[in-house]
């Protein structure tokens, strides 16, 4: 199992090496292929305006992992300091701060995002801006909880007797004992920013046309189900295995570290 | 209890404080975002008076709050009617779509992890566990445009969108069921095996009593707690997930409602169905604590 997720993902970064190797074009506009099944020369057919699917599909993931990296980075970073700070400090500040974390956890699923999304309008930075926002709750929480449990664990108490001040407490002799939990974490949520980010583009909050994007994709595809059903199967096979692959991924970096994450 | 009711008046409030804010991160004017720049300035102030965006931040706060109590959500700015009018329009709609997604997901859910639990460890188990698993990670927006394709244009069972026949709801409701249902039936699944090696189970079963009487009366009873947990806290996100699958299927709930409001930049009306979504789902969450301390010896008389 876990080899195929390893496959699939190392698959669509041949693909698009591959793409950007032989130059595809996303964006060029073939008028006598519209809608297109799959042929010799549009291997995964064409999309109503004629561009070639396979090539849009390989932009879009490119974008989506890229939106996923830069908001998982952000949002783990902030994630981070808030839920030591909380751990750490205890009493009022980890009230304050989990009362915070409580607010955010009322909108339920993305759609704070949405809301976010749609008040700062559509557009790339916006739409990293609205998952950043609201991303960093998880990791807050999570690191919360395990430097509560760390932090009079007896080493950390001997390094604090021992005259060790605050910042070097934190970085070493806390924080790299949740390195594994927080990159198994930041695995899933990769996933789940991809997620994200396809259904804001999906509603047409995210990435604009004429820009690729899964979401935006799967729309369109949507919209011309009736004339052209491979077009959303096709979208809908990839970003599938694309999701799968990065799941899977999760699931065999958690079993390897052997950590527990809470539901 | 008192600890915890203050706790869900600081979150109500806070949602509230988020929500009411949201306009003001308009970047720019928000009324010019709203009317375009084409509008006559006449009409630019008279909207600017009404959402009352001279005053100072807590004054308009202030107003928000107590226009809010008297059930006065403001006005659309497109058609000028009442937001609670559209609300009660489109709440149903989407109510009625949520607890059908419910009972979708109990009735697949509950018993495919009656049968996980049964076949403990045999290739059935496994399967079933890998297929929820999986499925339960996949999104709405990718689930209803796949269901749509076989069911709607391949078979033709279902129409593909709108709600002018009765089976309209069916696809729409399915596509939020299954997540649910791969939940419960994880949920079912993990909560059976940890009643069936208790004594009280081999009693019966030493009794003679039938095995289908042991699992349904004795052991999914006592299973039974963790799921109406589940289905409550579950509640809430379908509410969310509803956004989206209404999208898809032209439904005409409050989701369909927040992604027209945008659309259009009507934000007194995305900001009343953004705080609608979130006050429902913090409602039905603490009314799913409540009720799972009152159904539970255990937990009522550990407080």
């Amino acid at each position: 199992m876990k080899k195929y997720a390893a496959l699939i993902l190392l698959l669509w970064l041949v693909a698009v090496v591959g793409g950007r190797l032989l130059q595809l074009n996303p964006d060029f506009i073939n008028l006598n292929a519209i809608l297109q099944s799959p042929n010799a020369q549009y291997w995964l057919g064409a999309d109503d305006l004629g561009r070639s699917v396979g090539a849009r599909l390989l932009a879009g993931v490119e974008v989506s992992l890229l939106v996923a990296l830069i908001v998982t980075i952000v949002t783990m970073t902030v994630g981070i300091a808030i839920g030591v700070l909380a751990g750490f400090y205890g009493g009022k500040i980890d009230q304050a701060l989990m009362q915070l974390t409580d607010v955010f956890l009322a909108f339920p699923g993305i759609l704070l995002a949405i809301a976010f999304a749609a008040i700062l309008g559509p557009g790339i930075n916006n739409l990293i801006i609205a998952l950043s926002i609201t991303g960093w709750v998880s990791y807050a929480r999570l690191t919360r909880g395990q430097v509560l449990s760390l932090r009079y664990r007896q080493h950390v108490v001997a390094a604090e007797s021992l005259g060790a001040n605050v910042p070097r407490l934190i970085m070493q002799h806390i924080l790299p004992l949740l390195i594994s939990i927080l990159i198994v974490e930041a695995t899933y949520s990769i996933a789940s920013v991809m997620i994200a980010e396809a259904s804001l583009s999906f509603l047409g909050l995210g990435i604009q046309a004429p820009h690729a994007s899964w979401g935006g994709m799967l729309r369109d595809a949507v919209r011309y189900m009736l004339i052209a059903p491979h077009y959303v199967l096709i979208v809908g096979t990839s970003l599938m295995s694309l999701i799968l692959a990065v799941n899977l991924l999760g699931d065999y970096l958690r079993d390897r570290m052997d950590v527990r994450i809470e539901a | 209890m008192v600890k915890q009711f203050a706790n869900f008046v600081i979150v109500v409030f806070g949602v509230l404080l988020l929500t009411f804010l949201l306009v003001h991160m308009v970047p720019g004017d928000p009324v010019e975002v709203m009317l375009g720049e084409s509008a006559a300035p006449a009409d630019r102030e008279s909207l600017r008076a009404e959402l009352g965006l001279s005053q100072p931040l807590y004054q308009q706060f202030g107003s928000y709050l107590s226009k809010l109590s008297q059930g006065d959500l403001g006005k659309s700015i497109h058609t000028q009617t009442p937001i609670i009018e559209l609300i009660k329009q489109r709440y149903p709609a989407t109510l009625k779509l949520t607890f059908l997604a419910l009972i979708i997901g109990l009735l697949i859910g509950v018993p495919v992890g009656i049968y996980a639990a049964l076949k403990n460890n045999q290739w059935q188990d496994w399967m079933v566990m890998l297929v929820s698993v999986r499925l339960s990670s996949m999104p709405a927006f990718w689930l209803g445009p796949m269901l749509m394709l076989v069911f709607a244009v391949w078979l033709g069972w279902f129409p593909v969108s709108g709600m002018e026949s009765p089976t309209s709801i069916i696809l729409p409701a399915v596509t939020l069921g299954i997540g649910l249902s791969a939940i419960l039936s994880r949920m079912t699944r993990t909560s059976l095996l940890e009643v069936l090696h208790d004594d009280y189970i081999r009693t019966a079963r030493a009794k003679g009593v039938s095995e289908y009487r042991v699992i349904i009366r004795h052991a999914l009873r006592a299973a039974l707690l963790p799921i109406i947990t589940i289905v409550g806290l579950q509640m809430g996100s379908l509410l969310a997930g509803a956004v989206i699958t209404e999208t898809i299927f032209s439904w005409d709930g409050i989701g369909r409602l927040l992604v027209e409001s945008i659309e259009k930049r009507d934000y007194p009306v995305t900001q009343a169905c953004v705080l609608i979504i979130a006050l429902s789902y913090v409602l039905v969450n603490r009314a799913t604590d409540i009720a799972y301390r009152l159904a539970d010896p255990r937990v009522r008389f550990a407080a």
